[in-house]
């Protein structure tokens, strides 16, 4: 057993801590701000292969393993929880199921120009009607045997990257009767007829993320777009929120790691009754608390990076994962705020934003509930 | 074309801490990092590269540890890497350093040398020049700007204190680069990736055999006196004149106040 990165995770690290300090850090406070999509940081992304990490060499990426890849998350975090969650829903949501569940043809016909960045990916399986309940899908495909195409009518919600993303994972009922074992994935086009994206979402947090409805009307696919096979959707669909959920833990691991070191750095500065306040024990216990539960956080989410790279099940060490790093994140967080005092509030440092930014590492990609109903499953067997 | 840059890792200076009761340099857990203008050398190199296409060989004198600084090189965009590593060269000021660096790159085909002005530990900004003498090549130092159309000469800017020269040089030779030159890329990712498992060369004494009199600590010449941290330099004043007769009235002039003649 050994606890210690590789020199090539070390390595990796410290590109992406150069990266994120200079060409992400210095527009975070601003694309929250003005809730902008950091489109220029994608292209910086690009020249650097950020968009294929864990994926293998022959479809473009960099054929790295999957701790590279939540590093990359984890750092871009650290300084922007926006950056960090485009990259998390590209590489977890948007390509990892045409990776697992594609037949060699799709592989080959999308992969290469997702890897580069030039197409980014999204995933719909919210609805209005359904969110953690997936088996209420109101979005139907219909195939049409005269074309041999699916005809596709419905809208999803809150999708991350919408509008910047080309390529989509959509989720579609088939077979209303069958329940979850109706539901079937497809790979939409963002070009395709009848296929639009609604406007951006206002949020509380991660404001510079592209969070939109999808809108399909009779979007006609061909045969050959359908992922995995008619009826495999539900299980399309969890598999890959398995992995996407070492994106999200990796994004709130990050948050709280980068609120704890400003925290540090300022409380080293901040006097009050005539010493800094780092020099009071309260300061000091809540900050030893805090890096504890860091640390656990990150045991916890490189544990589950490394069963998922050496193929072993992972489903619930994710859920652990992301239910504990978000918990403690927004922990951290808040922590963090109530150590900066007033300034802590104001929206001239980087704290209040990772707290808000860490909120919704609680709720999306399966709620902290539904994190509890996998791991209390799985004990319970 | 062939490209070799030269490139020296050293103390991330930005991160040293200073010692506040023995005054000195807390050196302990600073991490390495590629020199400054070295770096904007092998950025220049690696600008060649995707315009013209370039083989490029990075080189370093140093101990084993600044395999780490090769490889950063070679996640960069590089093609090759030697590390000139002996326990024979230790020791060694600038002149053995140039005369070892010159015993390896010997052994090199090499259409430009390219090596950074100055390194942040030393601030010599001696070796580059000095390889370049050993060699016999023709050297431009304190380049800031480099321009190559693909034909045979290189368009250089060259800074000096008051403004840059414009200057054209031949192949092959060797340029010392400022880090203002340029801003370096990142590692690329997919280098990176499988740098760890990349070749580094080691180039020994007996690997490039130079003159055992003239490296190490026998080959250094200098010797430190102390050191101490310099005074601030005024800036130069410019003079405008019409033509040079008045120009070297001003000089003269401005002489006769000084007394220096």
């Amino acid at each position: 057993m050994d606890f210690n990165l590789s020199e090539t995770h070390l390595l990796f690290q410290q590109m992406v801590r150069d990266f994120a300090e200079n060409e992400v850090k210095p527009i975070a406070h601003e694309i929250d701000e003005e809730e902008r999509f950091p489109i220029e940081t994608v292209e910086k992304m690009r020249k650097c292969g950020f968009f294929g990490i864990n994926v293998p060499k022959q479809y473009g990426g960099a054929g790295g393993d999957q701790l590279l890849y939540t590093i990359a998350v984890e750092e871009l975090a650290k300084v922007c929880g926006t950056t960090s969650i485009m990259l998390s829903a590209h590489t977890s949501l948007g390509m990892a199921p045409i990776l697992e569940f594609g037949t060699e043809e799709q592989k080959m016909r999308y992969l290469p120009r997702m890897t580069t960045g030039e197409w980014l990916g999204g995933f719909g399986l919210t609805e209005a009607a359904a969110g953690t309940d997936a088996a209420g899908q109101q979005t139907v495909a219909i195939f049409d045997e005269t074309t041999n195409e699916w005809i596709i009518n419905g809208s999803k919600l809150f999708i991350t990257n919408a509008g910047q993303a080309h390529i989509y994972i959509i989720f579609a009922m088939t077979d209303k009767s069958k329940g979850t074992k109706g539901i079937t994935a497809f790979i939409i086009e963002a070009d395709r007829k009848g296929f639009s994206v609604g406007p951006k979402e206002k949020k509380m947090g991660i404001r510079g993320s592209a969070t939109a409805e999808l809108i399909m009307q009779n979007v006609r696919i061909p045969a050959e777009n359908l992922l995995g096979k008619e009826g495999m959707g539900f299980k399309v669909a969890m598999m890959t929120l398995d992995g996407g959920r070492i994106g999200v833990a990796a994004q709130a691991l990050g948050l709280a790691s980068g609120a704890l070191e400003s925290t540090i750095d300022y409380v080293k500065g901040r006097k009050q009754f005539g010493r800094s306040i780092a020099q009071f024990q309260n300061t000091q216990f809540q900050l030893a608390d805090m890096h504890t539960k860091v640390e656990a956080a990150r045991l916890l989410l490189y544990r589950a990076s490394m069963r998922k790279q050496a193929k072993l099940p992972y489903s619930t060490d994710a859920a652990m994962a992301k239910l504990f790093a978000s918990e403690i994140s927004m922990e951290v967080t808040t922590k963090a705020v109530q150590l900066y005092g007033g300034y802590g509030y104001s929206r001239e440092y980087p704290v209040e934003r990772m707290m808000r930014d860490a909120k919704i590492t609680e709720i999306y990609e399966g709620t902290s509930e539904v994190q509890r109903m996998v791991i209390s499953g799985a004990i319970l067997r | 074309m062939d490209i070799t840059v030269l490139v020296k890792q050293v103390p991330n200076t930005a991160e040293i801490r200073i010692d506040p009761v023995k005054n000195t340099l807390i050196r302990d857990g600073v991490p390495s990092i590629i020199n400054p203008d070295d770096k904007a050398g092998l950025e220049e190199a690696l600008k060649l590269k995707d315009q013209f296409g370039a083989t490029i060989t990075v080189v370093s004198m140093g101990p084993p540890q600044a395999q780490l600084a090769l490889r950063e090189a070679l996640a960069m965009g590089a093609d090759r890497a030697i590390l000139v590593s002996d326990r024979k060269f230790g020791g060694a000021d600038t002149l053995a350093t140039s005369t070892t660096l010159v015993a390896a790159l010997k052994q090199l085909k090499s259409d430009l040398i390219i090596a950074g002005r100055q390194a942040i530990d030393g601030d010599t900004a001696q070796v580059g020049p000095q390889v370049a003498e050993m060699l016999d090549i023709p050297q431009v130092s304190y380049v800031q700007k480099l321009h190559y159309d693909g034909k045979q000469t290189l368009q250089i800017q060259r800074l000096v204190e008051d403004g840059y020269y414009e200057l054209e040089v031949d192949f092959p030779c060797l340029i010392t680069v400022l880090a203002e030159a340029n801003k370096p890329r990142y590692m690329h990712i997919h280098n990176l990736v499988d740098v760890f498992s990349r070749e580094i060369e080691i180039w020994d004494f007996e690997r490039i055999k130079p003159d055992v009199n003239q490296i190490g600590l026998t080959g250094s010449p200098t010797k430190v006196k102390k050191s101490y941290t310099k005074g601030v330099k005024q800036s130069g004043k410019i003079v405008e004149a019409a033509n040079a007769e008045e120009a070297a009235e001003a000089i003269v002039t401005k002489l006769q106040e000084l007394f220096m003649i």
